[in-house]
């Protein structure tokens, strides 16, 4: 025995908690990403946004196991707030954020109730229906949302007054990288706190869990407040870096693509919305293109495959930790795992 | 002395069925209380309902004299109630060291920590590490929990319960399951429980129940049937024709 058992055991949970060099490899990407495509600044903000929608739902699908298929609820109420917030109180945009967020995080408390009872097809409909509710009411309250067509003529200050939104877009992009990098380190502490191994195990067995103590309901709200705050963030930044808001922020598909993002990228490690946003945004970029009619034929094509053959067997950051376990001269030491499902 | 667990006239009905019939068990303190009977007799029906899994159709639950009928699965395992799984109920994907932590940490509070690491809770993980020891689970505490073998995930089963240091202990066919040669280590582990911790054992295998409990009580047909000292129901021959005879 070279070591107590305690110290083998706190050393076990430092490892599992610490960033990896791929992990510091997609931040570097991304930030270089501002500098290297210039053109593309506008596509670059438009992943961003959709990666920090899907880490929020990817909070709640993939660490409490709650399906939902109306996330777009909260990405839509935060938007519509950064719209209002800006032509009626203040055109600063950092206030504008975190109202936005509080008022979507409201929202999440106040309908988290809904979702603590029944299976996953009674969650999906019921989370269709709040969004559904909510599109209708935006579209109806033309007085305040503009109805149909919107709030337009959106006009920022500059962020915290120094950096001013540029035609290209790139103080866009580096302001949505910025927030995403910042919620996602956020999303991390919670994730391997103990809160969330408590989320876990509710995950995974909920009966279990309550035998072991846990209260799953005060769980299950926190986490999908939180959700909901990212969410309203995401939104916000749509509103924020497009200047516009319509009700196509409530809208379905919006739920029903964010969902698909995050099973491209895969659930439960945080960085699933991330690689399914690049992936998503840049195949339907380059299959609009290609094929402008089908593009969603092949989105629909590549999510099958996906599935049928196994995410494991195609993930990068998992083939390559498969790869490293069988490396010669690390063949004593056990490989750890990315992520608790990852097998 | 207040029983450490006690019910009255407990009734559960499932429809007409009547699957748990006025049972009246008392269990004292720091007993080590063995619970038998024929499959079918209502044994882990009355274990559901000691820990809220199920709700009664009658009677009440006492832990240590207060009333717990009415109170949730949860409630109770913070009360002192804990119980492991005849079928291993384990969190597969996660190691054992995070079990024994999530139980530890629930225990103290810790599990609506939001912001703090793992990592950083050292009282729990050194706890839950000790715990392992004990258990002679800690050469296995970082894998993920379905690469264990059989036993050793019995063992887990048993020490989830045990770090949440239970007043009463019920233990549902600890050693269901296990090969032969690794039975000895749940057995040994299982006879060296705290004996502050009151033991209600349920159990099929007659050698364990013998060599183990000090009070038998014998449940078929959902009602309690006999109660009594091993001498006395080894050597009933109504038990013995009931349910010697049937499981022979």
């Amino acid at each position: 025995m070279s070591a107590p058992h305690s110290q083998i055991a706190a050393a076990f949970l430092r490892r599992k908690a610490a960033w990896t060099p791929l992990e510091a490899g997609l931040w570097c990407l991304a930030l270089a990403a501002a500098f290297l495509f210039p053109s593309q600044q506008l596509l670059l903000s438009e992943i961003a946004i959709l990666a920090l929608f899907a880490l929020s739902l990817d909070l709640i699908v993939g660490y409490a196991g709650i399906l939902s298929l109306g996330h777009a609820a909260f990405f839509g109420v935060g938007a519509y707030t950064a719209g209002l917030f800006s032509l009626h109180v203040s055109a600063e945009p950092l206030t504008g954020l975190a109202v936005s967020a509080v008022v979507a995080g409201l929202l999440g408390l106040a309908t988290s109730f809904l979702v603590l009872r029944g299976s996953d097809l009674t969650r999906l409909m019921t989370t269709f229906g709040v969004s559904m509710l909510l599109a209708e009411g935006a579209n109806q309250a033309a007085w305040l949302t503009g109805g149909a067509d919107g709030l337009s003529g959106i006009l920022l200050e500059p962020i915290a007054g120094t950096f001013e939104f540029d035609l290209w877009g790139r103080t866009g992009y580096l302001y949505c990288l910025a927030v995403l990098f910042i919620l996602l380190l956020v999303a991390r502490r919670i994730v391997h706190s103990p809160f969330g191994l408590s989320l876990k195990a509710i995950k995974r067995n909920s009966r279990r869990a309550a035998m072991l103590g846990i209260a799953p309901n005060r769980r299950i709200v926190i986490i999908y407040t939180i959700s909901a705050l990212y969410a309203g963030m995401a939104g916000a930044l749509l509103t924020q870096t497009t200047s516009f808001v319509s009700p196509d922020v409530l809208a379905f598909h919006r739920s029903a693509d964010v969902l698909l993002v995050l099973v491209l990228g895969g659930v439960g490690y945080l960085y699933g919305g991330i690689v399914g946003a690049v992936i998503f945004t840049l195949l339907r970029a380059w299959l609009s293109v290609v094929t402008p009619q089908y593009w969603m034929f092949w989105i629909g094509l590549i999510l099958v495959a996906l599935v049928v053959i196994g995410r494991d067997r195609l993930h990068p950051a998992r083939a390559i930790a498969l790869v490293r376990s069988r490396l010669p001269g690390r063949a004593g030491e056990k490989a750890v795992p990315l992520s608790e499902d990852s097998r | 002395m207040t029983p450490a667990l006690e019910t009255q006239m407990l009734v559960k009905r499932f429809g007409g069925l009547i699957v748990t019939n006025e049972v009246s068990l008392s269990v004292r303190p720091g007993a080590r209380h063995a619970l038998i009977g024929p499959n079918g007799a209502g044994k882990t029906t009355l274990i559901n309902l000691l820990t809220g899994a199920l709700t009664p159709s009658g009677g009440r639950i006492l832990l240590s004299g207060e009333d717990i009928t009415d109170t949730t699965p949860f409630a109770r395992v913070r009360k002192g109630i804990a119980r492991t799984f005849q079928i291993n109920q384990l969190f597969n994907d996660l190691t054992p060291l995070e079990s024994v932590m999530l139980a530890v940490g629930e225990r103290m509070g810790h599990g609506s920590r939001l912001f703090r690491p793992l990592f950083a809770d050292r009282t729990v993980s050194e706890e839950a590490a000790a715990l392992l020891e004990r258990f002679r689970l800690a050469d296995v505490m970082c894998l993920p929990t379905r690469d264990l073998p059989y036993g050793k995930q019995r063992l887990l089963e048993i020490a989830l319960a045990i770090a949440l240091q239970p007043k009463v202990l019920l233990l549902d066919e600890p050693a269901a399951g296990v090969p032969e040669e690794d039975r000895h280590e749940v057995l040994a582990i299982v006879r060296a429980l705290p004996s502050d911790v009151t033991v209600l054992l349920i159990e099929h295998d007659m050698d364990l129940v013998f060599s183990f409990a000090d009070r038998i009580s014998v449940l078929a047909a959902g009602r309690l049937f006999a109660e009594g000292t091993v001498e006395e129901i080894s050597g009933d021959p109504q038990v013995k024709a009931i349910y010697l005879g049937d499981a022979a």
